[in-house]
């Protein structure tokens, strides 16, 4: 029997641990340093329709156990996904999350109907919280309703179960994720980063260009866990949490919120191999807490 | 190949106002293929500070598989490494990026080597690899004052070596383009690293020579997956074609990227 087996629409994963969008670039780079196919699936860096070239520089700053970014979604594009990213990790035993962002419902919906076919990509991960680009992202991921009408598009054309990305950045996360249920979405990841702000100390100037960033890392966890959650609470369908995951009792912990599989985001830059470190460890954790299968963990923060 | 190697300390001391030289053991230094390469050091144990500091090779030794980095102590992060002893160890990822083309200058041929501050290190396993293969090192580093000014004699026993500071405590008054401009012509290639200004004013002074620049830039991962190291080329009109300074650099021929 496999202990960490999950299985979630579109996924069939060895193990519920996954590198989060954004922080794994398209795999190549860390494919260069393990066996990408330990992996229980690997969340791809987002892709527009057309080629982005993402902010000015500096895109980080560090903060308080954790760290602000605005990358701007940079990314070759759907084609050069496709034609040049894809392909290359089809040689590892691993599924695969598209990431799927836009402008406008149009470009979401041409992504999602391109990138959805490509024989690795088993499901898409609805990008509607991205904090740091102007047009499309954070307007789709706080408002109800256009929330829902674009999750019932892009479903309309996947040829894969579709997973959206909910932001931090609202006043209800639940509201955001009865509607993206409504909406036909087959899960929910959360959370994506929370917008923040660091000054120059000497200056007094915002230190990343973009002035505003995506805060990451460590000091983010607790937020994600209440809002997993929260969320796990009021949907059936199932959840990917992330926030601050360093290590293997994170995991831990966001399987008890409620979330049935967890992504690893910033900690990949401080230890590039923290995802096969976590994997490796987690069934003398299971052992530890006296669990046969990791499915056990799912949630039990709700129970009587 | 890059790997995550705990490294031991050997040494550790101050040879300069808040510069560490830490000379560092471990089977990393194997992996060095060029000068100009850098490591990605994790700090703390903790995840405060957060991220792993880049920082510049200095010189190599792969027979005792030791290395040494030179460092300014300046921020949490520089701090808390340079309260670090001998005998500690440190979680080190690299060597990471592209270094110094050394085969671009062959024997025989005069190079110049031009430095600012903290983008003095890496000059010096460079110029150690070109002596070696006997080319003619010119060295011109420049430094804020006296009291961090850093292997002026290691330089020197390499070959020619000119000192500026901004106060002129030592050496020549000012910058390093004050001593260039009273260096002879007729060399072959230059090599640089430092402060984005030098850079620039290196590259418009020498734009008729073969050089290469090694930059700096905020970075993530240091491996080239977060993209946020990203600095433009002068490839084309539209100023949207990109490189990454951790992974397709940190060095480039003069002229690649746009200052």
């Amino acid at each position: 029997m496999n202990r960490l087996a999950m299985t979630l629409p579109g996924l069939e994963l060895k193990n519920p641990i996954m590198p989060a969008s954004g922080c794994f670039g398209f795999g190549k780079e860390y494919g260069n340093l393990y066996d990408l196919s330990q992996l229980g699936a690997i969340m791809i860096k987002a892709t527009t329709e057309e080629t982005r070239y993402g902010n000015p520089t500096p895109r980080v700053a560090e903060t308080s156990s954790g760290m602000l970014n605005a990358i701007g979604l940079q990314n070759p594009g759907l084609q050069g996904v496709l034609n040049n990213e894809l392909p290359w990790l089809e040689k590892f035993d691993v599924p695969i999350i598209a990431n799927v962002a836009g402008s406008e419902t149009a470009d979401y919906v041409e992504v999602a109907k391109q990138i959805s076919k490509a024989p690795n990509v088993q499901a898409l991960e609805l990008n509607i919280s991205c904090p740091n680009v102007k047009c499309g992202g954070i307007l789709f991921g706080t408002d109800p309703e256009i929330a829902k009408e674009l999750t019932a598009a892009v479903k309309a054309v996947s040829a894969v179960p579709v997973y959206v990305k909910l932001s931090p950045n609202v006043t209800d996360v639940k509201a955001m994720a009865l509607a993206v249920e409504a909406g036909g979405a087959d899960g929910i990841t959360m959370i994506n980063t929370l917008v923040g702000m660091r000054l120059d100390e000497k200056t007094g100037k915002p230190v990343i260009a973009n002035k505003t960033g995506g805060l990451s890392g460590p000091a983010i966890k607790p937020v994600a866990i209440r809002m997993v959650y929260e969320v796990s609470q009021v949907v059936t369908i199932p959840i990917i949490g992330m926030g601050g995951v360093t290590c293997v009792q994170d995991v831990v912990d966001f399987m008890s919120a409620g979330a049935s599989a967890v992504a690893v985001g910033t900690a990949n830059f401080v230890d590039p191999f923290v995802c096969p470190t976590i994997i490796e460890q987690l069934p003398a954790r299971l052992d530890e807490l006296g669990i046969d299968h990791i499915s056990e963990l799912v949630g039990r923060s709700h129970r009587v | 190949m890059i790997i995550q190697d705990l490294m031991t300390i050997s040494s550790q001391k101050e040879i300069a106002q808040n510069i560490f030289e830490m000379k560092l053991n471990g089977k990393l230094v194997g992996e060095i293929t060029s000068p100009g390469q850098f490591v990605h050091i994790r700090v703390s144990d903790s995840f405060e500070p957060l991220l792993r500091r880049p920082i510049s090779i200095a010189e190599m030794n792969p027979e005792k598989n030791e290395m040494t980095i030179i460092y300014r102590a300046e921020g949490r992060g520089t701090s808390l490494l340079s309260e670090k002893r001998e005998g500690d160890v440190v979680n080190v990822l690299g060597p990471l990026g592209n270094g110094f083309p050394v085969e671009e200058t062959t024997a025989g041929q005069t190079a110049v080597l031009i430095g600012g501050g903290i983008g003095v290190p890496p000059l010096y396993e460079l110029s150690k690899q070109l002596t070696a293969k006997g080319v003619n090192c010119i060295h011109i580093l420049g430094f804020e004052s006296d009291q961090v000014v850093f292997y002026e004699e290691e330089f020197a026993a390499l070959g020619e070596t000119h000192i500026a500071t901004v106060d002129g405590s030592n050496g020549t008054q000012g910058f390093v383009t004050n001593v260039m401009s009273e260096i002879a012509d007729d060399f072959e290639t230059f090599y640089s690293c430092g402060p984005m200004p030098m850079l620039d004013a290196v590259q418009k002074a020498y734009v008729h020579k073969k050089g290469f620049l090694s930059f700096e830039q905020r970075m993530g991962c240091g491996i080239g997956a977060c993209f946020a190291c990203v600095c433009h080329t002068n490839e084309n009109a539209t100023d949207q074609t990109y490189v990454k300074v951790c992974s397709d650099g940190p060095v480039f021929p003069a002229g690649v990227v746009q200052i």
